[in-house]
């Protein structure tokens, strides 16, 4: 993967054409809204982070719940939250593609210069300073809003949504190493850009 | 990453056993583990997570109960999820292999279908979309279900549409087609199918009749109170209609 990229969204094929399917299912399905609506925060939260913005994050999870309800005969059952976000996932990158300008970050991507280690090790400061420098809500946010935005994503669904790589992997359509990665470079930026902001 | 993953609470019992042995001897990887910690935690307790406004989420609840699940259908399946929970996994299992193995399909669809017939009825909630106009109840399904059912209106054989509305069948979005004939009602439901075309065929239940048949990939069940004769003229004139 090139540096800085935002990528096409692998695996929305699964959501542009559910295969027909004959009401022969043995049990009763649950209803939409009661798979829905307990992610309502989660999805939101989700598309504020990718968006960046209240009202674009409101309308991604809008059309997120649209989208749902006309694939809900798509929903096998499972995880209901990793389903809605992947719809939110799916439609927040759509509107950022069509967004422009966001086709390059000045951010590493998936790159492999450098490590956490030796970011950590720096000579030039001291990387306790470093992260204490993280601990202020607004810059925090600052930081991670400046990440690329798979890794942001990553983030957000490993450390505030709580969910678990296989969770990550299915919402972002990649494998789990993909996801481990992606936090790895995000870490690694997150301690560097602290670094960076206070010198 | 392994030091990551253990952070992360990703590890199984053995890997996350080895690493610490490995961390009681490496100070480099537990300088590692402990910045990753500290990057983690405060992630994890000082970044926002944004919560959905009041309004936001009232106007979201009404979104997803709109479309596809009518109130009365959404609490009869909760009722019915519920005793299947309290009943237990297991059984419910077994009862459905049970149905599977001596329910004829078609038997299972016309109760299904009836189900919903009655429940439309009852409620006096038949129609979500009322038009005689075949152009306006078509495009009404566009959005709201992941095909499109094809639309007539047989007016002038004496079976105008009324409406039409979404209805689940088995857990399934459907189209329900509602059409008059008299003081009576037709529902005509429609859903995909990978069945191949297949004839017109009656059957009656609890006095009520069905036509059902299958037409390029559309399985169709139109159900009524109205006399057997009647129903298949209905079944007719609409297969041959435009």
């Amino acid at each position: 993967m090139s540096v800085g990229t935002v990528h096409a969204t692998p695996g929305r094929a699964i959501l542009a054409q559910p295969p027909p399917r004959e009401p022969g299912r043995l049990m009763p399905a649950p209803s939409f809204d009661s798979i829905a609506l307990p992610h309502l925060d989660a999805a939101y939260n989700l598309a504020r982070w990718l968006m960046r913005d209240a009202t674009e994050a409101e309308d991604v999870v809008q059309d997120a719940l649209l989208r749902g309800l006309r694939y809900f005969s798509s929903f096998a059952g499972g995880d209901g939250r990793a389903w809605l976000l992947r719809i939110v996932r799916n439609v927040a990158y759509d509107r950022l593609a069509a967004r422009r300008g966001l086709a390059t970050l000045p951010l590493d991507g998936d790159g492999e210069e450098g490590s956490l280690a030796d970011t950590l090790r720096d000579p030039g400061d001291n990387p306790e300073t470093a992260v204490g420098k993280m601990q202020d809500r607004a810059r925090l946010d600052a930081l991670l809003a400046a990440l690329p935005v798979e890794q942001r994503e990553a983030i957000v669904l490993c450390d505030l949504e709580e969910m678990p790589y296989r969770a990550i992997a299915e919402i972002a359509g990649v494998p789990i190493g993909t996801v481990m990665s992606r936090l790895w470079r995000a870490r690694r930026n997150l301690a560097r850009l602290a670094k960076a902001g206070g010198a | 990453m392994l030091v990551q993953a253990d952070i992360d609470g990703e590890l199984d019992a053995r890997d996350a056993a080895a690493i610490a042995a490995h961390l009681d001897g490496c100070a480099e990887c537990r300088a590692l583990q402990a910045q990753l910690r500290r990057i983690k935690e405060t992630t994890r307790t000082e970044a926002t997570r944004f919560a959905a406004s009041d309004d936001f989420r009232r106007r979201m609840a009404v979104l997803a109960q709109s479309n596809v699940t009518r109130p009365a259908a959404t609490r009869r399946r909760l009722q019915w999820g519920g005793w299947i929970g309290s009943f237990g996994l297991g059984a419910a299992v077994a009862a459905a292999l049970m149905l599977a193995i001596h329910v004829p399909r078609d038997g299972g669809d016309a109760q299904s279908v009836l189900d919903g017939h009655l429940r439309a009825l009852q409620s006096g909630h038949a129609i979500d979309v009322a038009s005689t106009d075949k152009h306006t109840v078509k495009p009404w399904f566009d959005g709201r279900l992941d095909f499109t059912p094809p639309v007539k209106d047989l007016a002038a054989a004496g079976f105008p549409l009324r409406g039409g509305r979404i209805d689940a069948v088995d857990g399934r979005p459907t189209a329900a087609l509602v059409y008059g004939h008299g003081r009576h009602a037709i529902d005509l439901y429609v859903w995909p199918t990978v069945a191949g075309d297949a004839a017109a065929r009656d059957t009656a239940r609890k006095g009520y009749h069905f036509v059902t048949w299958v037409r390029d990939g559309m399985r169709f069940w139109a159900v009524s109170d109205l006399n057997p004769a009647e129903l298949d003229e209905f079944a007719r004139d609409w297969q041959a209609a435009d």
